[in-house]
């Protein structure tokens, strides 16, 4: 079986979100970068299905050079080979017509990414590949089993689950409790060094948004401290001064 | 240019970001068509048309009966074509997700998510959208002649001053390979708030100390007509189901208020809930984080607090 895993390069979790150039940059000082935190979900379980079954991971990144820590500790974890598309991922249309170019070349029977990155948190880039190579997406997928050309999945939906089957080829946006993150172990990063990681051009530049500048989220004003042997006061507060409830 | 809106049904009731949907397409261009797949109550029928909607496409083919994601992206499309509508506005959700990004791709369209304003005046088309999971927003401009925008929950207020909406049926064209999904089976909670669309969320946190203490965070809910959620550890711990799991890597919620409960406040938990319109924490430790997060605060014992707080919404809210 021939898994594509596509992985996201966003800030820690963590990381101080900040704006330069007149907030139209993001500021990447003394930020840390990871694998997105869905994407390693769906890295770990490519990893199961191929301890499982067979076949082989590679993982696709679309990015300048400076991911190049984040595919190799994809990498690490179990991917077995790695193709980064060189150019910024500036929208998702952009990046999903990167990912289907080489997800059409490739044959893969599954594509797996996160359901969405946590720097733009859009959740539209499976939906937008599964219809750009004419086949299914599910998402948010909480877990995925293969039998035969079948895939099983659980997809979370609001206010609760539902049980889906489809043939692969097809695309899967996953979250937990799909798989456990994996660390990479000491013989996985020595190997990684030298797994091939293949630099490939874009193939179209086309993008359908462009972003003028951004704002930060207003700070909260402060705590307003209520006694806890006072909670009438409290509702009164809730009730007339916010007016929430 | 005319707007579409895909209308949510949630148990035979459409949503109510939907509405927030129709309210918002109609102030971009007051000729709105809403496309609804399902039954409709009358009472519902009348929302769409006072939210502002001028048209329904009502499709009631039983091949759309259930929620498909690929089915309804084709309807919708086509439904694009046939109104000659150039914005798609849906409220978001996973399948609403699925369904935008989809017919963006069919359409040639822009897709601009999580959208928190209407369009600016200034030249071109261009809304502020949520990132970095609430922390900051980008403007972002659509640079095709259609698009497709989902909206967070609060982009718009419904309006209530619209007129009868016109009602016309609709039969999309039916294609085999939007039926490659199979649902087997569907588990779902009946009767209870939704979370994402919830106007209060009472949340709990690994200092409830375990499941059988939950009693207290439902309680209060129950006393506020809140729906419940959860810190990432206690849905871990299966203390309480994924689906309340709320942060980073769970739901993100925007409620009018947001009452969290033994929550310490990680940053990654704050990531879910930092749209909130005002947030009260409970937390025994004046030191947790939350409390610079919060509007208003509480310090302490949970298990003190909350009986005495369901007390006062009761009594103050009869
Ligand atoms: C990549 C990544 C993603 C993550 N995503 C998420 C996410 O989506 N959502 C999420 O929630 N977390 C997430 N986390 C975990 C997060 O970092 C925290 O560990 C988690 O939010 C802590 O949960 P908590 O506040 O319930 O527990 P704790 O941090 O243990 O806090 C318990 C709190 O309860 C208080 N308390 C204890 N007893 C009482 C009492 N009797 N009365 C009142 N208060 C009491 C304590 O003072 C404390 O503040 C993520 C972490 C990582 C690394």
């Amino acid at each position: 079986m021939k898994i594509l895993v596509c992985i996201t390069h966003v800030p820690d979790t963590t990381a101080r979100i900040a704006f330069t150039d007149n907030n139209t940059r993001f500021d990447k000082t003394g930020v840390q970068y990871i694998i997105g935190p869905y994407d390693d979900y769906a890295l770990a379980r490519a990893v199961e299905l191929k301890e499982q079954l067979g076949g082989s991971i590679t993982a696709l990144n679309v990015g300048g050079s400076e991911t190049e820590p984040t595919i190799r500790k994809a990498l690490a974890i179990g991917a077995d080979d790695a193709v980064r598309v060189d150019a910024e991922p500036t929208d998702s249309f952009f990046v999903a017509n990167q990912i289907a170019h080489v997800a059409r070349d490739g044959h893969y029977d599954l594509i797996l990414m996160g359901r969405e990155s946590i720097d733009y948190n859009g959740g539209q880039v499976h939906g937008m590949v599964g219809e750009l190579l004419g086949i299914p997406s599910v998402s948010p997928v909480m877990t995925l089993i293969v039998e035969g050309q079948k895939v099983k999945m659980t997809r979370e939906i609001e206010g609760g689950k539902e049980f889906v089957e489809a043939d692969m080829p097809l695309v899967a946006g996953c979250q937990e409790p799909i798989a456990e993150w994996k660390i990479p172990n000491m013989r996985g990063i020595m190997s990684a060094r030298t797994k091939p990681l293949h630099v490939v051009a874009p193939v179209s530049d086309e993008q359908r948004t462009h972003v003028g500048s951004y704002e930060l989220l207003p700070p909260k004003a402060g705590v307003k401290l209520v006694d806890p042997n006072d909670m009438a006061g409290l509702v009164n507060l809730l009730k007339n001064e916010a007016k929430v409830i | 240019m005319a707007t579409l809106v895909f209308l949510e049904i949630d148990e035979g009731s459409v949503k109510k970001s939907s509405f927030e949907a129709i309210s918002y397409a109609s102030a971009i261009n007051a000729e709105t068509t809403a496309v609804a797949f399902g039954d409709l109550s009358a009472d519902d029928l009348a929302k769409i048309g006072k939210a502002g909607a001028t048209k329904l496409l009502h499709v009631t083919d039983a091949p759309f009966a259930q929620p498909n994601s690929m089915a309804y992206a084709s309807a919708l499309a086509e439904a694009m074509e046939k109104t000659g509508a150039d914005t798609l506005v849906l409220a978001k959700s996973s399948l609403g997700d699925a369904i935008a990004a989809r017919t963006s791709v069919k359409l040639s369209a822009s897709l601009i998510s999580n959208v928190t304003s209407l369009p600016g005046e200034e030249g071109g088309f261009s809304v502020r959208k949520s990132i970095y999971t609430g922390k900051a927003f980008a403007n972002t401009q659509s640079v095709t002649s259609r698009r497709v925008l989902t909206l967070r929950k609060n982009a718009a207020l419904i309006r209530e001053d619209g007129q009868t909406v016109a009602v016309e049926g609709f039969q999309p064209t039916v294609r085999d390979a939007d039926f490659n999904v199979k649902v087997l089976s569907r588990e779902k909670a009946t009767g209870e708030i939704l979370l994402p669309e919830a106007d209060i969320v009472v949340s709990g946190g690994r200092g409830m100390k375990g499941p059988e203490n939950w009693n207290l965070i439902e309680g209060l809910a129950q006393a506020l007509g809140a729906a419940t959620g959860c810190s990432k550890p206690v849905s871990d711990m299966d203390w309480r189901p994924h689906r309340e799991h709320v942060g980073q890597t769970g739901l993100k919620v925007a409620p009018s208020l947001y009452i969290a409960v033994g929550i310490s406040g990680a940053i990654q938990h704050l990531a879910g809930v930092n749209s909130s319109k005002y947030i009260l924490v409970i937390n025994k430790d004046p030191e947790a984080p939350f409390f610079k997060a919060a509007d208003y605060g509480v310090v302490g014992d949970a298990f003190e607090v909350l009986p005495r707080l369901t007390e006062a919404v009761k009594a103050q809210l009869g």
